[in-house]
């Protein structure tokens, strides 16, 4: 794919990227106050994520490296590119999932709001708490509806009663726009759901935490198309409440529902034969899928590369 | 669908097709692998109704005459004893089957929770893996010997605590014996929790803590259990290490109520010890060739109700977890 990039390349076109980046970034925001109204002052407040330089190993393997980006708020992210790129690896960043792993080792800057997230004081589970997943496979527990969502609210402390864990739940299953399916059978197993409503309920169960990010993992490549439309159509009603990260394969899905699209590429160091991720370029949608200032970005959203 | 009007394939290759699909070309070797494994099956279930039968009717002259004087007999020293039972063997069986579940059991658990969740992945304990695993396939006699100069010769645990020759000191003995067993099947339990549940319950905050009591352990309960109780089955079953701890063999007398935990620190016998001493007086009183048969019974009943229990367990657990 891309063996042919040197090391100075690439440190080149980093930095050409992170000094255009915030001047890029302003152009969605215009588009944003028009969709929702409570998002004007955007150019002021600060993206809720800002990496820098970020990178990961799994031991002695680079996974994933040189990913500068701003993720703003109320807006959705999309991460593209070919298998074994990083985006994934990048995502589970965000809310420090990756520290599930062993091996795992993070490097560089990743500010959430300003704070470092891999600062020693930060908690991950506070982190977690704050920044919702999605993950690929529907992942719903093995006990009922119903005690699918109320269990992040009730390791976090948020309701101990049964009056107020109604509530969230009946909230939680109404935005991810599940209620009116389930309302009859909330005490019935979650494992008797249809695919596309298990990660609908999985989106629910997320958002009843009540976090401001939802980081979601190809949360559609094992839906058909009917559940897919009807996760994405979930996804442009709860980004006024949200901001969301999602990782896809489906690069007419990053076009239809993100505001800016981040497209990861691989790059196979020619010493070790080892693949690195590498983040080619962030911009706005629009701009990603017609005129994207990076040649392997083109060959990518034509279908000529990857 | 629309098929073209004009044939896509010719008259003479739809005939060669229908010739292939419908040929009955014989599959030999999968044929033959199929019924190897079926043979091996029938032997073993050959084996074990011989077995069973054999007990079963060596016992019979017992155990057609009043089972239950049989069960609340005690040893005596002639075969023709009306009085002759097993009522000291169950005592003891039971009171082993106790320790094993109130020390094994969390003990085992405990570490393989401990191995499988919160343990680096390092060469020091990959090295306690290997040691675990292998003190699982270590002989029985072992263990006896190992309880032998810890729980029963002349030191301060014998003095204080288990009383020396006793049950107290055969269950202990017991409970080393199951505890890599325990840890093992534990930790193949564990390890069946799917990931994504795990990684769903850290997605909302959940903790460590959280994740291992509301997901992991719920999830893995039927494991864990089915594990334990088949360990505990095989502890029961342990003739060896009682020996080497002390358990009579003939001339007992006591005969505690089985909630008695006085007689705990007292001289004991268990079920397989039993078996063992009656199969050896056979010789000198034929007699006994029955009472051990009939006391082999008992102990299967003993045994296949554990594991009756067991399963029965294991069903509510999964029911819970599928509701």
């Amino acid at each position: 794919m891309t063996d042919s990039i040197d090391e100075g390349e690439m440190t080149s076109t980093m930095t050409d990227q992170a000094d255009q980046g915030a001047p890029a970034m302003s152009a969605p925001h215009i588009d944003m106050s028009i969709a929702s109204e409570h998002v004007e002052d955007l150019s002021d407040v600060p993206p809720v994520f800002c990496a820098r330089d970020l990178e990961v190993s799994y031991g002695e393997f680079k996974a994933v490296k040189d990913v500068s980006m701003d993720v703003l708020e109320h807006e959705i992210t999309a991460f593209i590119g070919p298998s074994g790129c990083g985006k994934t690896t990048i995502l589970r960043c965000f809310n420090r999932m990756n520290d599930l792993i062993e091996s795992s080792r993070v490097e560089g800057h990743l500010l959430y709001h300003g704070v470092d997230l891999y600062d020693s004081k930060v908690d991950p589970v506070e982190v977690r708490r704050r920044i919702g997943m999605v993950f690929q496979k529907p992942n719903p527990f093995p006990k009922s509806i119903y005690d699918n969502i109320a269990y992040g609210p009730r390791v976090s402390g948020m309701a101990k009663k049964k009056d107020a864990l109604d509530e969230i739940v009946e909230t939680s299953l109404r935005k991810a726009a599940l209620w009116d399916e389930v309302k009859d059978r909330l005490e019935e197993s979650a494992l008797g759901m249809s695919g596309g409503q298990q990660q609908r309920l999985c989106i629910a169960r997320a958002i009843a935490v009540n976090p401001d990010v939802l980081l979601m993992d190809e949360p559609c490549s094992a839906l058909d198309p009917i559940a897919t439309g009807a996760i994405e159509d979930l996804m442009r009603d709860i980004k006024s409440e949200y901001t969301i990260v999602i990782v896809t394969h489906n690069m007419q899905q990053a076009a239809r529902v993100s505001d800016q699209t981040a497209f990861f590429s691989v790059e196979v160091n020619p010493h070790s034969d080892t693949r690195t991720g590498v983040l080619v370029e962030i911009d706005t949608t629009e701009k990603m899928f017609s005129n994207p200032s990076d040649q392997r970005t083109e060959r990518y959203v034509t279908g000529r590369f990857g | 669908m629309s098929m073209p009007s004009v044939g896509v394939v010719s008259n003479k290759d739809k005939e060669r097709i229908s010739r292939t699909v419908r040929s009955t070309s014989k599959d030999v070797k999968g044929r033959v692998f199929v019924f190897s494994l079926l043979f091996a099956l029938a032997i073993t279930l050959l084996i074990l109704v011989v077995l069973l039968v054999q007990v079963l009717v060596d016992g019979w002259p017992i155990l057609s005459d009043d089972p239950w004087a049989f069960v609340t007999g005690t040893l005596r020293s002639r075969s023709d004893d009306p009085l002759l039972g097993v009522s000291q063997g169950l005592y003891g069986s039971f009171w082993i089957a106790m320790f094993v579940a109130a020390l094994a059991f969390p003990t085992g658990v405990a570490a393989a929770i401990y191995l499988d969740e919160y343990a680096p992945h390092n060469r020091f304990t990959n090295f306690l893996e290997l040691v675990i695993r292998n003190l699982a396939g270590v002989p029985s006699v072992v263990y006896g010997l190992l309880g032998l100069s810890i729980f029963v010769s002349d030191n301060w645990f014998s003095r204080n605590i288990t009383g020396g020759q006793s049950l107290v000191s055969a269950g202990l003995t017991l409970a080393i014996l199951v505890l890599p067993i325990v840890i093992i099947t534990s930790q193949e339990a564990l390890r069946a929790v799917p990931n994504g549940i795990k990684e769903g319950a850290y997605g909302v905050g959940a903790t460590k803590w959280d994740v291992i009591r509301g997901q992991t352990l719920p999830y893995a309960a039927p494991g864990i259990l089915t594990g334990t109780l088949l360990s505990m089955s095989r502890a029961i079953g342990e003739a060896a290490p009682l020996i080497l701890v002390g358990a009579v063999t003939g001339g007992m007398t006591a005969d505690p109520q089985i909630w008695d935990v006085t007689a705990l620190k007292d001289r004991f016998t268990a079920m397989p010890t039993l078996i063992q001493t009656w199969t050896q007086q056979s010789g000198r009183d034929a007699g006994f060739a029955a009472a051990a048969a009939a006391a082999i019974v008992v102990l299967l009943v003993f045994v296949l109700l554990l594991n009756i229990s067991a399963i029965l367990l294991r069903n509510r657990y999964e029911k819970k977890r599928s509701t």
